[in-house]
């Protein structure tokens, strides 16, 4: 799998993580380019529909970015987006996915080497992880037609 | 309102194996306040089957289509143009929702995806709690507000049995006993005279052991 590029979805909220991504830019710090930011109002927006589109879609992994915990610019969004991220590994196991392909992190503003550390360390765990199952599948015909 | 439950999915799953395009229908009646039958409910599922079918390489086509409410035959009809086109409906109503489908849609098959569990409400969102068991013969006027039918484990009508115990249920410390519930509301209301009253035998012919029920408004038939 050492060639395997992975496609990672990062469901991120405006106020954190969003900021957070754009200091490790300005910070020039180097992160994988699999990563595909969504940015969100707030993760509180996030359903177990968001998450089961991105990988119905092809993700390999998903992770949803929201503030830290008690700082959420919304009162509480980030502690309504935990539960319902818990709530979607389980959708996804009984789909025939691992749930660690699903994570939720919290960070802040501020946070822009952090930002990089966890695209790092999810990208990898994907990367061991291996192509998502339906993924392989919906890629092939793709491959073939190549 | 009615609550349901979903199935487990590998008994969705199941039911639909052999069937390539079907319709996934929720309700948004009693079953969208529950969150467990309603537009997202039905997107979540679909996701689900389409990714699961996906993965065994047989792929499985869905319509998703949420009506106004399944057991009232105009909003039923609505979806009269969809049904040529799919090999199974799997409604995710309660169980009166399925059968309306079913009834008027007889030809095409139609599968439960939720288990209906009880009539009760929301204590907060995503926690729901059976509060009435459609005796037919409401009693909450002697019982200060609380029913004897739904709350108390064994039904009983006339105090509590010897299972109750600070003021618990002896089948879940976690149960409170109706009928403690009944006396302190009583007791708090002023109207332990009629903790005194003797409750005859419950007529259950108003319930289901009289056979399916029915309400008929005489001013709206024509």
């Amino acid at each position: 799998m050492a060639d395997f590029e992975p496609v990672i979805v990062a469901f991120c909220c405006h106020y954190c993580a969003y900021g957070a991504a754009d200091l490790a830019g300005s910070m020039r710090l180097e992160y994988p380019p699999n990563i595909r930011v969504i940015r969100l109002p707030c993760t509180g927006k996030v359903t177990p529909r968001f998450l089961l589109r991105a990988f119905e879609k092809g993700a390999d992994g998903v992770y949803v970015a929201g503030c830290l915990e008690g700082d959420c610019h919304f009162m509480h969004g980030n502690l309504v987006a935990k539960p319902r991220v818990n709530y979607t590994k389980k959708l996804i196991q009984e789909v025939g996915l691992e749930p660690e392909r699903l994570e939720m992190f919290n960070m802040s503003a501020a946070m822009g080497p952090r930002f990089a550390e966890v695209a790092r360390e999810f990208t990898e765990r994907i990367r061991e992880l291996g192509p998502s199952p339906l993924s392989k599948k919906t890629k092939a015909p793709q491959e073939e037609a190549a | 309102m009615v609550v349901g439950e979903r199935k487990p999915f590998d008994e969705i799953k199941k039911t639909l194996e052999g069937h390539k395009k079907v319709l996934v229908l929720g309700c948004g009646g009693c079953v969208t306040v529950c969150l467990t039958g309603g537009h997202d409910a039905v997107q979540v599922l679909s996701s689900q089957l389409r990714m699961a079918r996906d993965n065994e390489g047989s792929p499985l086509e869905i319509i998703e289509k949420t009506v106004e409410r399944q057991c009232d035959p105009e909003y039923v009809e609505e979806v009269a143009a969809l049904i040529p086109e799919v090999d199974a409906v799997l409604s995710m109503a309660c169980g009166a929702g399925v059968q309306f489908m079913a009834e008027r849609y007889t030809t095409t098959p139609l599968y439960p995806a939720l288990n209906t569990t009880f009539v009760g409400g929301s204590v907060k969102e995503g926690y729901y709690v059976e509060r009435c068991q459609t005796c037919g013969e409401c009693k909450l006027a002697y019982t200060g507000g609380i029913c004897p039918i739904a709350r108390c484990s064994k039904s009983l009508l006339n105090g509590p049995c010897g299972g109750s115990t600070k003021g618990k249920c002896e089948i879940d410390p976690e149960v409170p006993c109706g009928w403690q519930l009944i006396v302190d509301r009583l007791e708090a209301l002023g109207q332990m005279d009629r903790y005194e009253e003797i409750n005859m035998a419950c007529d259950w012919r108003t319930n289901r052991d009289g056979g399916p029920r029915k309400m008929i408004r005489e001013d709206f038939q024509r």
